[in-house]
């Protein structure tokens, strides 16, 4: 992306979207569609545009894999008129937050994919509707803070657990998806994006994408918060690919979530001793999906 | 050479998009408007046409892929009816808000609730504001006519196009119709040459920005001028079809209208209902007459008042209610663009026909009659009138 765009400091978006455009190959063009949301509106306010590298298209909220996988029909059409170059390349990218993509967006997600388009989306996840000021999503953590599921007295912040939407889109038979982070150098980022983009065929890439505001963590602190999150296995990193699981990062030591929770605001009140259940239970939920990936790893392994 | 057939409308429509040969049509399937989509697919199941067809999973990703498709440089068409164009509704704005030129096919059907398949015209109605320009067919003929005339028309025009005919009874119903040969098509559409497409290769392009006030404001004064920019593009279209096919179309089409004393405007299949009575009336020395729109968006506001003028009285015809406490949408466009040029006619509104209940010629007859006796009223009279049926009052029937 272009410097100057709208992006807050401390934000993961933009470092995710450079990231996953750096595995483009520079001969190749990509078409980038993006829901509406925070990236959408602070990288191509007119007369500007951040995307200069690649062309760029929004239409609305929930269609945005409607809208690319219209223009990756388009393309196949005129290649094979021959109205395009035969030698060159073009690339199908979507990027949602999480609200375009697991709440209003995941009929058009999940059809497209279906349909089996060659596309590759990028859903940069940061729990909440940040856009519009932290409300809920279905992405967002149990028991996190929101402006629409606020701790207050009677309930706890968000009273239901993370719709898992990659385990969803696993469900769809894509022969790639995977779930990465902004960690360490952003290999693991980088070597996910790659393979998205150049496996033939629809693609699903979800990336924790941290945010200042939303989740309440100086701006500095954007690299420790993601490296938290692998290393509590709160956002595991792994892919499948054909079927097959497959953890990329597995922490060397893994860390108690609350390692996680408490350097951001959203978890504040789990703090509280009488909420000490409350993290007890987060606890228990990543670790029954980090053993359920184990278990995967292992039953898929052969197959 | 011209190939005579007998069709539906929907086969009509679809043979039309078979012989413009689009890059991509997506589509959903809705009653009434279905079958177009059912032919279109055995087009491409078959070869007979190049297009990547996308069975899309609901008519708000439909028109999404079309945007998808046609900002990336394709020639894209779409098929819908009622709820489907209802849910299309946000989408619509966008097509024409980032000037796109696609094609969408309505065969209209009435809104629910209640829930009804049926004939009126509430669905793209409903749309009127959202920059599509709306096209309107009496007949079968009409149907395949304006389709392959509104690629042309979009394409020039940069703003897409509604085509809108009556579902079942035009849809449906099987009329005598004359085809152009696959080639006159090809060669009248000519090749779609964008100006800017996201598949460019030459340059990357960003579509559909954030417009912050003064350009939102300046963007959509584009929009608008750009549909009033559509009515001498939609004239030239039509002359050139003309040329080919010996069938005329202007904005409007009149009928019997020039000395008449008492008309209608009316739209789609009604109007070929209306021309039968209006033959009748004039045999009994009843100057009777009609103008039924074709372009309803743009609205010739300018030239239709014009045409009205002299009457004694005018009925104007909606197959749609406002719900506002008044009229129908057509009486308030058609009205306010008499009072703009300063036409004044005594003119009162019929709704008739929701739902697809039968419009007779005997009810295009009492309309005619209730017009004679407007005329020597001296202005007391009702404005709204319901067409046909007898409403009770709030209890009536349920």
């Amino acid at each position: 992306m272009q410097v100057g765009h709208r992006m807050c400091a401390g934000c993961g978006a933009p470092p995710i979207v450079n990231q996953v455009l750096r595995a483009l190959k520079d001969e190749d063009n990509a078409v980038v569609s993006c829901a509406t949301g925070c990236l959408e509106v602070s990288t191509c306010i007119y007369p500007y545009t951040s995307w200069r590298n690649v062309s760029f298209v929004h239409t609305a909220f929930e269609c945005t894999s409607a809208t690319l996988s219209g223009a990756e029909r388009a393309y196949i059409a005129l290649k094979r008129q021959g109205k395009l170059n035969k030698d060159k390349t073009t690339k199908f990218i979507a990027f949602g937050g999480d609200g375009g993509t697991l709440d209003i967006g995941l009929q058009s997600l999940s059809g497209a994919m279906e349909r089996g388009h060659d596309i590759t989306y990028v859903c940069y996840d940061n729990g909440a509707y940040m856009n519009t000021g932290t409300q809920r999503s279905s992405s967002t953590p149990h028991f996190a803070d929101t402006t629409t599921s606020p701790a207050g007295k009677v309930t706890n912040g968000k009273m239901q657990k993370r719709k898992d939407l990659t385990e969803i889109m696993v469900r769809h038979n894509l022969p790639y998806v995977a779930q990465t982070a902004l960690y360490g150098n952003l290999k693991d980022l980088y070597e996910k994006a790659e393979k998205a983009i150049y496996t033939n065929g629809p693609t699903y890439v979800s990336v924790l994408s941290p945010c200042p505001r939303g989740w309440g963590y100086p701006s500095d602190d954007l690299a420790i918060v993601s490296k938290l999150a692998v290393d509590t296995c709160f956002w595991p990193l792994y892919e499948i690919e054909n079927g097959v699981y497959k953890i990329t990062v597995k922490p060397a030591k893994k860390l108690p979530v609350e390692e996680f929770l408490k350097t951001q605001h959203r978890f504040k009140h789990l703090f509280k001793p009488e909420n000490k259940w409350m993290i007890d239970e987060i606890q228990k939920e990543v670790d029954e999906k980090w053993n359920y990936l184990l278990m995967m790893e292992e039953k898929t392994a052969n197959s | 050479m011209s190939i005579r057939e007998r069709l539906s409308g929907n086969e009509a429509v679809a043979t039309a998009m078979k012989q413009i040969n689009p890059d991509v049509v997506a589509a959903y399937p809705i009653t009434p408007s279905t079958e177009v989509v059912q032919y279109f697919s055995n087009f491409v199941a078959n070869g007979t046409v190049d297009t990547e067809f996308i069975p899309v999973e609901s008519e708000h990703s439909a028109m999404s892929a079309c945007i998808g498709a046609s900002s990336a440089g394709g020639r894209v068409m779409s098929a819908t009816s009622s709820q489907g164009l209802a849910l299309m509704f946000e989408m619509l704005y966008i097509a024409s808000g980032l000037r796109l030129p696609l094609v969408l096919i309505c065969a209209n059907r009435a809104l629910s609730a209640p829930l009804n398949i049926h004939n009126d015209h509430s669905d793209s109605m409903g749309v009127r504001d959202a920059g599509f320009i709306q096209l309107y067919c009496e007949s079968n003929q009409e149907a395949y006519d304006n389709a392959i005339m509104a690629v042309k028309i979009a394409e020039q025009a940069n703003l897409p196009v509604m085509v809108c005919y009556d579902g079942f009874i035009t849809s449906h119903s099987i009329e005598n119709i004359e085809l152009l040969e696959n080639e006159e098509v090809q060669k009248f559409v000519g090749k779609h040459e964008p100006h800017e497409y996201l598949l460019d290769e030459s340059r990357n392009i960003s579509i559909g920005p954030l417009d912050l006030q003064k350009d939102y404001f300046t963007h959509r004064i584009k929009i608008a001028e750009a549909m009033k920019a559509a009515k001498p593009i939609i004239k030239k279209v039509s002359e050139e079809y003309a040329k080919l096919t010996g069938r005329k179309y202007d904005l409007y089409e009149k009928y019997m209208l020039d000395d008449a004393e008492y008309g209608i405007v009316v739209l789609n299949s009604t109007a070929g209902t209306a021309k039968d009575v209006i033959d009748e009336l004039r045999k009994q020395g009843i100057k009777a007459g009609l103008l039924k729109p074709r372009a309803f968006r743009p609205l010739p506001y300018e030239e239709i008042p014009n045409e009205l003028k002299h009457l004694k009285a005018l009925a104007i015809m909606d197959k749609s209610d406002s719900i506002n406490g008044f009229c129908g949408p057509l009486f308030s466009e058609i009205t306010a663009s008499m009072y703009s040029q300063n036409v004044h006619v005594p003119t009162v509104n019929y709704i008739y026909g929701l739902g697809g209940y039968d419009v007779k010629a005997d009810d295009i007859k009492e309309v005619y009659s209730n017009l004679q006796e407007i005329a020597q009223s001296k202005g007391n009279y009702e404005i709204k009138h319901y067409l046909g049926i007898n409403y009770g009052g709030e209890n009536d029937g349920i």
